[in-house]
């Protein structure tokens, strides 16, 4: 027992779920009882789905502990701390026995989240008793020059993770190339796509290898100034970097002469942002650092020649830095080694929406979206039929199911008019209307356009005019066609990411889901039920047995009939507000 | 207004050091004075202008660019729900509503009692749990139900831990 280390995950997702509870009733009863264990903290190792999660790590192996309350924690400390004896029922990971969720972990590579739910994310020691820091001191010791780091990068074929998929190696190079005296180099970490959550992962998981990604990006652009642009909607994760930041100038990896390398002088900060999605665009986010409206600018010239404070600037994601330290330590071709042609390496993405394990998973690119969805993921919340995915949030498109044997890399998901994004996949299923979803998304891009450009600003609205009317049972003969017209002039007449892509969700669920847009404005229908105002609710005579209870409650009074008489629906007094069919208690209503 | 006492104002010369600009200090100021009074006034966002040299429609420009800075006086307990895609595929609406019918206000009303103030935000980051709700920008709330919430904003009223 000595040796006994019970771990517990306090990410964001962990506290919302308990876990805070858990940590505090496994100390209470660690010193009530005089148990001898360690008792650790980590953070979220993805599976959100069983949160909280507590792991113990004793002479015999590991074994993860799922959906943990304070009941179940004293259990465990009662049969498997003191009586040795593992229950196996709530185990969802273990080195002694095949998980349930076997595939969920096997199928995954894990590279950016390589500490993440292993380390205490406010521990440097952790850090660097798990490799941390290693690739700072490489450098150091082997006097690795700023050229051959970027070589490395190039080599490994590391792409950006923060949408575009530039090229970091490449991004590094120009940034490199430029002979100023101040530069800046800048952490993308304002993460506003929905859907996507891996960025608050790595930095509340793992903040010092964002730190030390954030260094060497540093040394080889010959960078003197950091910022971690982060947003504020991510409060433990700021608190966390602050730490690592404080921790890691106590050892001398930020500050003057860093590792001895004389005249290596970096320091970083963290500048909170305030609730806007257009500032994850690099412009706009430059801007707002600089104390303005989050506006995007024109480019060029990009940030790598006039940026912040009109300096170059080199601006990467968050999870594109996580991935720095580890090419260093393991080598480019150890990196390359994953992927396909042009996508080299892991990607993370985040599953959401109708599917059953909800949470973060680390993949070699090149795997198929059925394997995600169905191997890892684990399927459809209710084994319903998958319609579609989301890739990409607002910015990107869908894929539908029948195109699900599409690999994730950046050229195939292009291919299909969705876009890789930040890694976020929304899963759909048959329940979802897709001409609902794609107003839903422009209803978010018109709200967090800026403003500066016309199109942006006037077009979405537009398009969401008459995407709001389809769904209302207004549309008409010719509104897909001038969806399709305003989408290429928006894609075409706007400055920055969030117009140019606005149109996607438009256009990719035309594309694939055409029949469904052609129910709404001829059929005056919604195949997916709904569409509210599209519905028809009627009583199934068999079925109903005159109860009376959905005619006292209907609010138009569209309901008659005698008590114990099968009732009557009048269609044209019925406001489709559904009360009818969630009060029914004989299932004798239906809706189409 | 004299807003900040002399540790405040101390603090915001050091954030102002750390900027070739002192524009670049607004947003973090911001953020202290709605830390500090929970919302930015008018009279606020005049002292800041002063303290910072900074135009007043430029400061009035960046409150009411940025959705987190209220320009308002919230609740004592700010429930913030997202409704944004993975929260709405799993409910999200619903919980706005039922929430917003419970406690009688709509989008970034207060109730009569100053107690609570809702608003409906874009997506939090715990899409993979949702739907979710987060308070005063720091608790977050996961895997939502109706009776889940009711609950909480229950314990709220109570004074009970949550
Ligand atoms: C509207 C919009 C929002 C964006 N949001 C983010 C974001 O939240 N995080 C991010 O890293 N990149 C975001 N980007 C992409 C950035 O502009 C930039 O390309 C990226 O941070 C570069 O980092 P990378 O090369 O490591 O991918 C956004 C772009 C647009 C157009
Ligand atoms: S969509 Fe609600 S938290 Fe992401």
């Amino acid at each position: 027992m000595a040796n006994t280390k019970v771990i517990v995950g306090l990410g964001s997702c962990g506290i919302a779920a308990g876990a805070g509870k858990v940590y505090d009733e496994l100390l209470r009863i660690r010193e009530a009882d005089n148990l001898d264990f360690e008792l650790k903290k980590t953070s979220c190792i993805g599976m959100c789905f069983k949160e909280p999660l507590v792991e113990i790590i004793d002479d015999t192996g590991s074994y993860l502990y799922g959906e943990v309350d304070i009941k179940k924690a004293d259990e465990i400390l009662e049969k498997h701390i003191q009586n040795f004896s593992p229950i196996k029922e709530y185990i969802v990971k273990s080195d002694k026995y095949e998980s349930v969720y076997k595939n969920y972990f096997d199928g995954q590579v894990k590279i950016t989240l390589r500490n993440c739910g292993n380390i205490n994310p406010e521990s440097i020691d952790d850090y660097e008793e798990s490799g941390g820091y290693e690739a700072i001191k490489k450098i150091g010791n082997e006097r690795i020059s700023a050229n051959e780091i970027i070589k490395t990068i190039l080599d490994s074929g590391l792409r950006g993770r923060g949408g575009g998929g530039f090229p970091t190696g490449l991004k590094w190079k120009f940034a490199n190339n430029n002979r100023s005296k101040d530069k800046y180099i800048i952490c993308n970490a304002d993460e506003g796509d929905p859907g996507a959550f891996m960025d608050r992962s790595v930095l509340e998981g793992d903040p010092h290898s964002e730190l030390e990604g954030m260094i060497i990006g540093a040394y080889s652009i010959g960078a003197t100034e950091g910022v971690i642009y982060c947003r504020a909607e991510y409060p433990l994760a700021i608190k966390r970097l602050n730490i690592a930041i404080i921790q890691a100038r106590e050892r001398g990896y930020l500050g003057k002469d860093i590792l001895g390398i004389e005249g290596f002088d970096f320091d970083l900060y963290i500048k909170e942002g305030a609730g806007a999605f257009v500032c994850g665009e690099e412009t706009a986010l430059i801007a707002s650092v600089e104390g303005e409206r989050g506006m995007p600018r024109k480019r060029p010239p990009f940030p790598a020649v006039s940026g912040l404070w009109r300096k170059p600037t080199n601006i990467n994601n968050v999870e594109t830095f996580a991935n720095i330290p580890w090419i260093i330590v393991n080598g480019a071709l150890a990196y390359a080694k994953y992927g396909t042609e042009k996508s080299k390496g892991t990607k993370v993405f985040a599953l959401t929406g109708k599917i059953k394990n909800g949470g973060l998973v680390e993949v070699p690119m090149g795997i198929t979206i059925k394997d995600i969805i169905y191997k890892l993921g684990g399927g459809i919340i209710g084994d319903k039929k998958f319609k579609a995915v989301q890739l990409g949030g607002p910015s990107g498109g869908c894929i539908p199911e029948y195109l699900s044997h599409t690999i994730v890399d950046y050229d195939s998901v292009n291919a299909t008019g969705a876009i890789m994004g930040s890694g976020g996949m929304v899963v759909m299923d048959e329940t979802t209307c897709m001409v609902d979803m794609a107003r839903f998304f422009l209803e978010f891009t018109c709200k967090e356009s800026c403003g500066k450009c016309t199109y942006c600003r006037v077009g979405t609205k537009r398009m969401l005019e008459i995407l709001t009317r389809i769904t209302q049972g207004e549309g008409k003969d010719g509104d897909i066609e001038k969806l399709e017209e305003l989408a290429y002039q928006i894609k075409d007449g706007s400055l920055c990411g969030l117009g140019q892509t606005a149109p996607n969700p438009v256009l990719t669920t035309i594309k694939y889901f055409r029949d469904e847009y052609e129910a709404h404005i001829r059929d005056k229908k919604c195949p997916s039920v709904y569409c509210k105002k599209l519905l028809t609710y009627e009583i199934i005579e068999e079925k109903c047995t005159g109860c009376m209870v959905c005619k006292r409650g209907c609010p138009t009074k569209a309901i008659t009939g005698e008590k114990k008489v099968p009732h009557i629906i009048h269609q044209e007094l019925c406001i489709q507000c559904g009360d009818c069919y969630s009060k029914c208690k004989f299932d004798s209503i239906k809706v189409f | 207004m004299q807003l900040f006492d002399g540790n405040e104002l101390k603090k915001v010369a050091e954030i102002k050091a750390k900027y070739p600009e002192s524009k670049a200090a607004l947003l973090p100021v911001l953020w202290m004075v709605q830390e500090k009074q929970g919302w930015i006034s008018q009279e606020a966002m005049q002292y800041v202008g002063d303290l910072l040299g900074i135009p007043n429609e430029h400061i009035l420009g960046v409150v009411t660019f940025y959705t987190m800075f209220n320009n308002k006086p919230k609740g004592k307990y700010h429930l913030q729900i997202c409704t944004n895609v993975s929260c709405m595929l799993r409910g999200g609406y619903e919980l706005f509503n039922f929430v917003s019918d419970k406690l009688g206000i709509k989008n970034n009303e207060i109730t009569d009692d100053g107690m609570f103030t809702i608003e409906e935000v874009e997506c939090l980051g715990s899409c993979g749990t949702s739907p979710m709700m987060q308070v005063n920008n720091k608790d977050y709330y996961e895997n939502l139900t109706t009776e889940k919430v009711e609950n909480i904003i229950n314990n709220f009223k109570t004074g009970h831990e949550n």
